[in-house]
């Protein structure tokens, strides 16, 4: 499988089986990741970081990847500090950062941002978020985590919660899951559904998702409780806020009624909808998950560069 | 002898079967009248063997290929005649290309390619040709009301 000069734009660009190589692939690449084995696969590569929009995790993770594989990074955290602010076109910035290195991972604030970067470019551009679209990085290291904790995706019972309107997250992670046949489950407050095309595509995948307000219902025979923040600023008034945010928390009462494997997900940044003290519970692999990032975008730099060995 | 409630014309362009009610979305297409001086007939809710239809008759205009497209995106079953002096001198169907770019504006205002800084023109994948869907390459948002987002 050759993934040498691909651009990676949206979970929907592959199939099954390239996911399945990619997260086979990424397996490899976890000794590196933690450091315990050393690599020069990247060495003299060069990539260009651009984030027009705020990262922890994402940013850190890709710069962890190649540094730890040899390579190099030059770009931007902040978007005020480049001639962004005087007002240069995305297309113009990348056609720099194409000349400048051979990589190229943008985030932007504006759905397609991605899309329309790999078009100005010769270099493969990843993308690491547009807007309130697509994060295929992030979806394939969701996959990765449920696929090394659960030694397989398919026939999991997976509940999706909290924010599934807005969150760009859960959108591409139910289409990947419905690749696989896993069962769905989505909790979400009335006014944050998942959107009828989401849904529908799962539909057009075999999969024919269940909807529940009850939490507890819901976690009682899941494999997977994947959780995101609920978003303060979707909110008219701050008393419906607290009281979505009330019924929908993660807590060790909320663990009673769950199965012992439960493993529970969380995309991160979380606010207060997971209660530190499931951190400490053996179903938290949040932290994880995070960690996750480092091997699947190794896995993904490699392989778009073709220095796959 | 059958009344014609349409008179033929001399030279220009046919558009038939255009489902009823939407010639005026036709018109608004073709950017009549702001675009066209001259005589422009329209029938509506004409009986015809596949059930009512409207027709638009624009005279001394040939269609060309990118308004064709634009038509195919709210009359994907209509017909193109073009007419010189008084006969059919060419007849097609329209037909939805798999893109279309230019044409539809994406519905979703933080879409890139709504950016003006951008030089890009906006671009959809045809999803389905009848009854047309489609979705933004950028985004890949579909607008709910393809004849509202033409350009």
């Amino acid at each position: 499988m050759n993934f040498k000069g691909k651009d990676i734009i949206s979970i929907k660009d592959f199939s099954k089986k390239e996911i399945n190589y990619i997260l086979d692939y990424s397996k490899k690449m976890l000794d590196y990741a933690r450091g315990e084995k050393y690599s020069d696969l990247l060495k003299g590569k060069l990539l260009s970081s651009l984030f027009f929009e705020p990262s922890t995790r994402t940013r850190l993770s890709f710069e962890s990847a190649v540094n730890r594989l040899g390579g190099r990074v030059i770009g931007f955290a902040d978007p005020a500090a480049t001639s962004q602010k005087k007002g240069e076109s995305l297309a113009d910035t990348i056609r720099m950062a194409d000349s400048y290195s051979d990589v190229i991972v943008v985030r932007h604030p504006q759905e397609g941002a991605a899309r329309l970067a790999a078009e100005f470019a010769d270099a493969p551009v990843l993308n690491a978020g547009d807007g309130a679209g697509r994060h295929p990085t992030q979806c394939l290291l969701d996959l990765f985590t449920i696929y090394t904790e659960k030694k397989r995706i398919s026939k999991n019972k997976v509940v999706l919660l909290g924010d599934l309107k807005y969150g760009r997250t859960v959108h591409s992670l139910a289409y990947a899951l419905s690749l696989y046949g896993a069962e769905l489950t989505f909790v979400s407050p009335e006014s944050l559904k998942m959107p009828k095309e989401v849904v529908q595509e799962c539909k057009e995948l075999g999969v024919e998702p269940k909807h529940t307000s009850s939490l507890e219902k819901a976690v009682k025979d899941a494999d997977v409780l994947y959780v995101t923040r609920i978003q303060k600023e979707r909110f008219p008034d701050a008393e419906e806020y607290n009281r979505v945010v009330g019924a929908y928390r993660v807590d060790v009462d909320l663990l009673k009624y769950a199965q012992d494997n439960l493993i529970i997900m969380h995309p991160l940044p979380r606010v207060n909808e997971i209660h530190p003290e499931v951190d400490k519970t053996p179903h938290a692999i949040y932290f994880k998950q995070a960690f996750n990032g480092v091997p699947v975008r190794m896995a993904l730099l490699s392989l778009v560069l073709g220095v796959k060995k | 002898m059958k009344e014609l409630k349409v008179q033929p014309i001399k030279n220009g362009t046919v558009i038939d079967h255009i489902e009823a009610g939407n010639a005026v979305k036709v018109l608004h297409i073709l950017g009549i009248p702001k675009t066209s001086s001259s005589s422009v007939s329209v029938a509506m809710n004409v009986r015809s063997k596949l059930g009512k239809k409207d027709i638009v008759k624009v005279e001394n205009r040939e269609l060309d290929p990118n308004e064709v497209d634009k038509i195919a995106l709210i009359a994907p079953k209509a017909t193109i005649n073009i007419i010189r002096n008084y006969e059919v001198a060419e007849k097609y169907r329209v037909q939805l290309p798999d893109e279309i770019i230019g044409i539809v504006r994406c519905s979703n205002p933080t879409c890139v390619s709504n950016s003006k800084k951008e030089p890009v023109s906006t671009r959809f994948i045809v999803v389905e040709k009848d009854p047309p869907r489609i979705k933004c390459y950028y985004c890949e948002r579909e607008p709910d009301d393809i004849a509202d987002r033409i350009i």
